[in-house]
């Protein structure tokens, strides 16, 4: 419906930039387009061949008609001088322009040679055509494969940073859509362009040659299409942008109502809810009605346009038979042709519109593809063989932001087995020491030290092979418990799962589902809770067994029983490794050999809990305010 | 879908006869044109008689315009129908989802609901839209083809009972192969997607376990699967158009075989030839069209299967039959008398008798483990459940017998998501009172801890909220919807675990700036932190839905074993009393 409107909010900004870029990703493919396009020229061009072939087979009819209808055994000269004499002057000069044998009927021979060429060009049109399409489907899908998997391995490539920096939704839909969408474009415009373009030249071209005249008329209806067209979609295009306009409106109310259903009850917002929807939807209704009426308009008015010139060549093309000047069997098939010649010229605009859509994702596409990567690993990396989990901070300095100084001359030394625990308030940026330890970014001047080595002169993999990590933020894949967990270590056997799992006190669990280890979890793990998600991740920490562990404790949502397995587990987990612990309770934070406490982003403090507490600065007011009174706001 | 179809288009019977009537016009005046192109060769071109020829060709011209002007208003009112169709089945779907129940919107899934609303109704607009349209003119010029073309010539139409059965066929075939690829696509583009949405989310562990390859391993697996199955729907469909268009062809070759004949045997005169070729390309090109639209119809089947479930569920939460006799004592006294809660079908109670009284000067704090009901005790009190035994009294009513309106303007709710409106800082605050004024306003602010990063917005109080409040951290989100109860200043306060995304500095600090207001009505606290309730005035431990304690927290530190477990897991190291 009205799809003329295409995406218009989906613009590419360097359009010919773009698409020599995107033509360019069909280079692998050059030699199969090529005889893709040679395929399509031929089968055009059949095509178009076939009107005016039948034409003349409807023409061998017409003079074996007319002839009949002479008496035999005269010259056609002598019919047509009988004719003049008669007064017959029009069907003289016909008679004239025929080649015929008076008194003959039609010459069925004659047909039948003819008719047995059309059917040959039609079915060779058909099959080439055929044989066009078929290895356009496969030029297609292997560009989108090679799109999609470049797209992949780039994703693997980029740094945290991009992910960080830009929405989650955006990416995927880069990704999903955006390629899904160039597909659709590559399949849909370019066996269409060629053979529409092809498909206008020839049959304009056996327009003019079977009558100029009656060509030049054929013409003049395509500006006026495009310009009935123009004129009435300029006239619809603000209802439709006012429809999505409306449409969106009434979808987020639609939304908001349904999702916020028991505020909207409960702060007696029902009526005034179902006000706003109705207001809403009649402003759509208005909009998408006009919308669709006007843009409806399109179709019946080429319609006319079609009949009209259609009745203009039926009319000049009759008076020209009846004159002699044109064969009826031209006649039919100049009819045939202007048929012909409009459905691709709307079909250039639609493939029009599809492109710059197609286009504008790839840009999105290619946009993704330009974005600078992660430093490549040093040629000759360090590696440690048995990494002690010894990690020294020297003179660290990072920040995310230019202009915005985060982390300056932060030092810090572990030794083997030691907790170190980072606090501090909700969104204090605890999780950018962990960014710099797996390398997840890197700092900005000092260093990290791991066994003595700068962890900026080890491969990211090698050194992240080190690390364990269990967070909040439970990432856990669709497939079974059993995969999940082994996905800490390569190829481990079921026994060191098992041992895993009930190190983590998650086997008791997993036994009691009916599928056990088999248990398939859903995307995002929905079908347990979330702290069996979290023990499970502890599962897979334990199976990877690494020097150096990095936790984020239990959240609030996690009832209590799971709570305790999940303290037990982590305890367990910690032992005998080197821990950075990102804290929420007090019981880790004063075991801990060293505490680091941040707000907003700094590092302000750090020492052990003793030290801390008689400093009385940061860490004492966040402790002091875990068990303090509810005060009174005045005071404080 | 036939009775949602025949229930909301039964209004526009009206409108729908005059479009009955318009596409007849237009299917006569499209199938009148060709005969009267064959009669400008018979009697026109044949005979040499061109006053006749113009004659002709004027009317021809008449026919068209006739034919444009019935096509124009045919669009209209068809356009208009169908989005009165959309409007009506819309409004009325949303009217009635607002009358469901927290377990009815559960049932159905909010997000299934609002597609629901939106892209079913419209999927099934369209399908009406083109229904009325091409779905109905298809046939009648497919069938009025026939007419014409046998009343050109009967032996000749013989051709169409080869054709068209061919062609339809051919198409069938296709589609029936095709239905099941494209369902394989689906899956398998949602399988790609899935992974790479997996690959998003989980970077981090991803690459602390050192798995981007195995990622991408995976990756290529799915691409392979979704690239091999896509292949397959594009070469099916690169075969459906130069086989129609070959058949099409091949039948107007057959046409002029044997039209050749009858003409040469004078049993048919040559222009009918013509207009018997018209025919021919209408009929099929309606045969195309008809089959094309049809598979628009299980889609919309699907979708108005599924507007249809809601509409026919029958809303939880009736309004009481009569008013009230006597109006409320608005006092706030909530009595729960063995109170029962019980999902439609499942085995067991969420809630079993939980009887208790809450007082009016009083809070009372609900705690208990996940899946021990809290929640669903809240939800009961402002009716947004139903008790399915038992009765839940305000100030001695049965909430049932109260209109829903008067029973919820005692309320001020704080749910569990913080949920945000799109919108401004101000206009979310004012959803819990609409005539607040700015001075009221920012004191709720105050009292909710949010005046700090609100000051710190230069935009203030017209600072703006993306829906859902995704612009906002957790913590501030639930500051606002505090901010949003506490400016209504409601009878009752039910605060269902909205502390949870607050710092323990900031619960403390709003806690005590609320009790101020709170002094003398109800306040009912849900919450898993001890911090949050200690001070409340009662207790309620929640054990798999039956009360296992009632009391402050020093009695049921002493008495209550639940109580223990849940203070003794929090502050493990005893740092506090």
């Amino acid at each position: 419906m009205g799809g003329f409107q295409g995406k218009s909010d989906a613009k590419a900004q360097d359009f010919r930039g773009s698409l020599k870029r995107f033509g360019s990703r069909l280079r692998p493919e050059r030699l199969i387009v090529v005889v893709v396009i040679v395929l399509a020229f031929a089968s055009v061009f059949l095509a178009v061949l076939g009107p005016k072939l039948l034409g003349n087979a409807t023409n061998i009819i017409f003079d074996g008609l007319v002839s009949s209808q002479l008496p035999a055994g005269m010259t056609q000269d002598q019919a047509v001088a009988a004719l003049n004499a008669t007064g017959q002057t029009d069907r003289a000069d016909m008679v004239a322009a025929m080649t015929l044998t008076p008194g003959e009927g039609v010459d069925f021979a004659a047909l039948a040679r003819i008719l047995a060429i059309v059917t040959i060009v039609y079915v060779l049109s058909s099959v080439l055509s055929w044989g066009q399409n078929y290895l356009m489907a496969g030029v297609t899908q292997r560009t989108i494969y090679r799109l999609r998997e470049e797209v992949d391995h780039k994703l693997g490539r980029l740094p945290l940073r991009y992910f960080d920096g830009s929405s989650r939704g955006d990416v995927l839909s880069r990704v999903t859509n955006d390629i899904d969408n160039i597909s659709m474009t590559l399949q849909q415009t370019l066996t269409q362009l060629i053979t529409a373009v092809l498909t206008v030249v020839g049959v304009l071209a056996m327009m003019v040659w079977i009558s100029p005249i009656l060509a030049v008329i054929s013409l003049l209806t395509v500006p006026l299409s495009f310009w009935v067209t123009m004129i009435i979609a300029k006239r619809s295009q603000p209802h439709f942008i006012a429809q999505w306009k409306w449409t969106g409106t009434l979808n987020g109310h639609v939304e908001e109502t349904f999702s916020g259903h028991d505020l909207v009850k409960v702060f007696g917002h029902r009526r005034r809810s179902i006000e706003e929807f109705d207001e809403a939807n009649e402003l759509m209704y208005e909009s998408s009605f006009r919308a669709q009426y006007i843009s409806g308009i399109i179709q019946p008015a080429l319609t006319v346009v079609a009949n009209l010139n259609y009745v203009a060549i039926a009319v000049i093309g009759g008076m020209r038979v009846a004159t002699g000047t044109m064969s009826l069997g031209d006649v039919q098939a100049f009819i045939q042709y202007s048929r012909q010649f409009t459905m691709p010229i709307t079909q250039i605009a639609g493939v029009a519109n599809i492109l710059q859509s197609g286009i504008a994702s790839a840009e999105r596409v290619f946009e993704l593809l330009d974005e600078d990567e992660e430093t490549p690993d040093d040629a000759d990396a360090v590696l440690l063989v048995e990494p002690t989990g010894r990690i020294r901070f020297e003179d660290v300095a990072f920040r995310y932001l230019p202009d915005a100084p985060l982390i300056e001359d932060f030092n810090l030394s572990v030794e083997p087995g030691e907790i170190v625990a980072i606090v501090g308030p909700t969104g204090a940026g605890k999780t950018t020491l962990v960014n710099l330890l797996m390398r997840f970014y890197d700092v900005d001047s000092g260093s990290i030290l791991m066994d003595g080595q700068p962890t900026l002169r080890m491969r990211r993999d090698d050194l992240r092979r080190s690390f364990g990590m269990v967070l909040q933020d439970t990432w856990l894949f669709e497939g079974t418990i059993h995969d999940n967990i082994a996905y800490g270590a390569i190829d481990p056997t079921e026994a060191q799962i098992e041992a895993a799992a009930r190190a983590a006190r998650v086997d008791h669990f997993v036994r009691t589902l009916p599928d056990g280890y088999q248990t398939l979890l859903t995307e995002g793990a929905s079908n347990i809770s979330a702290g069996e998600r979290q023990l499970l991740t502890i599962a897979r920490a334990f199976l990877a067994d690494p020097a150096v562990l990095i936790l984020d404790e239990a959240t609030s949502s996690v009832d209590t029983r799971t709570e305790v397995l999940i303290q037990q587990a982590m305890a367990e987990l910690r032992h005998g490794r080197t821990s950075f612990v990102i804290a929420h309770r007090l019981s880790t934070i004063r075991n801990a050999d060293v505490i680091v406490v941040l707000e907003q982003g700094r590092i302000v403090e750090q020492g052990t809990h003793e030290a801390l507490m008689e400093a009385e600065g940061a860490y004492y007011r966040l402790y002091q305010s875990q068990f303090e009174e509810p005060q009174d706001p005045d005071e404080s | 879908m036939k009775d949602l179809l025949v229930t909301y288009l039964r209004p526009h019977r009206k409108a729908l006869g005059v479009i009955a009537v318009l596409l007849l016009i237009q299917a006569i005046t499209n199938l009148y044109l060709p005969n009267l192109n064959a009669d400008i060769i018979n009697y026109g071109v044949l005979t040499g008689d061109t006053a006749y020829i113009l004659r002709v060709g004027g009317l021809m011209l008449l026919v068209s315009i006739l034919l444009g002007v019935a096509s124009v208003i045919t669009v209209y009112y068809s356009a208009r129908t169908s989005m009165r169709f959309g409007r009506e089945v819309r409004g009325d779907l949303f009217r009635h989802v607002e009358g469901f129940s927290l377990s009815q919107m559960h049932a159905f899934g909010v997000p299934s609901l609002i597609t629901r609303n939106t892209n079913d109704v419209q999927q099934l607009q369209m399908l009406v839209m083109v229904g009325l349209t091409m779905m109905v003119l298809a046939p009648i010029t497919a069938v009025g083809g026939v007419i014409m073309a046998m009343r050109e010539n009967v032996q000749l139409s013989g051709l169409l009972i080869v054709t068209v059965p061919l062609m339809i066929a051919v198409i069938g075939i296709m589609v029936f192969k095709a239905v099941p690829l494209f369902r394989a696509m689906q899956v398998k583009i949602d399988r790609v997607n899935g992974v790479l949405r997996e690959n998003l989310v989980g970077i981090r562990v991803i690459r602390a376990f050192v798995r981007t390859s195995h990622e991408e391993e995976r990756f290529a697996e799915a691409n392979a699967d979704l690239t091999d199955t896509a292949l397959k729907v594009t070469r099916l469909f690169a075969l459906i158009m130069p086989t129609l268009m070959l058949i099409m062809n091949l039948t107007i070759v057959a046409t002029i075989w044997f039209g050749g004949h009858l003409i040469a045997e004078g049993s048919m005169p040559i222009g009918n030839l013509f207009a018997f070729q018209s025919y021919i390309m209408q009929i099929l090109f309606s045969v195309m069209m008809a089959v094309m639209t049809m598979m628009m119809v299980p889609r919309a089947a699907a979708s108005a299967e599924r507007i249809q479930a809601v509409l026919q569920a029958v809303p939880d939460i009736a309004e009481p039959e009569q008013a009230l006799a006597t109006p409320l004592p608005r006092i706030g006294r909530i009595e729960l008398r063995g109170v029962e809660f019980r999902y439609p079908g499942a085995e067991e109670s969420v809630l079993q008798d939980v009887s208790f009284t809450l007082e009016p000067g009083t809070t009372t704090a609900i705690v208990g483990g996940t899946g021990s009901g809290k929640s669903t005790l809240v939800n009961l009190l402002p009716r947004l459940l139903d008790v399915t035994g038992g009765a839940v009294l305000i100030d001695g009513i049965d909430v049932r017998d109260i209109p829903l309106e008067e029973l919820w303007d005692l309320f001020g709710l704080v749910p569990q998501r913080g949920f945000l409106f799109g919108g401004t800082v101000g206009s979310n605050v004012r959803f819990g009172r609409p005539d607040a004024t700015d001075e009221e306003v920012w004191e709720a602010l105050t009292i909710a801890q949010a005046r700090e990063f609100i000051d710190l917005l230069p935009e203030g109080l017209d600072a703006p909220i993306d829906q859902g409040g995704v612009n906002l951290s957790g913590g501030q989100r639930q500051r606002l919807a505090i901010a949003r109860c506490v400016v209504r200043e409601p009878l009752i306060y039910l605060f269902d675990d909205s502390f949870s995304a607050l710092d323990y500095t900031t619960d403390a600090r709003l806690r005590g700036a609320l009790a101020q207001q709170t002094r003398e009505r109800t306040v009912v606290i849900v919450a898993q932190r001890v911090s949050t309730i200690m001070d409340a005035d009662r207790i309620v431990v929640l054990d798999s839905g039956r009360v296992v304690g009632i009391g402050s927290h020093d009695d049921l530190i002493e008495t209550c074993e639940p109580y223990r477990e849940i203070v003794a897991s929090q502050v493990a190291l005893g740092g506090a009393r």
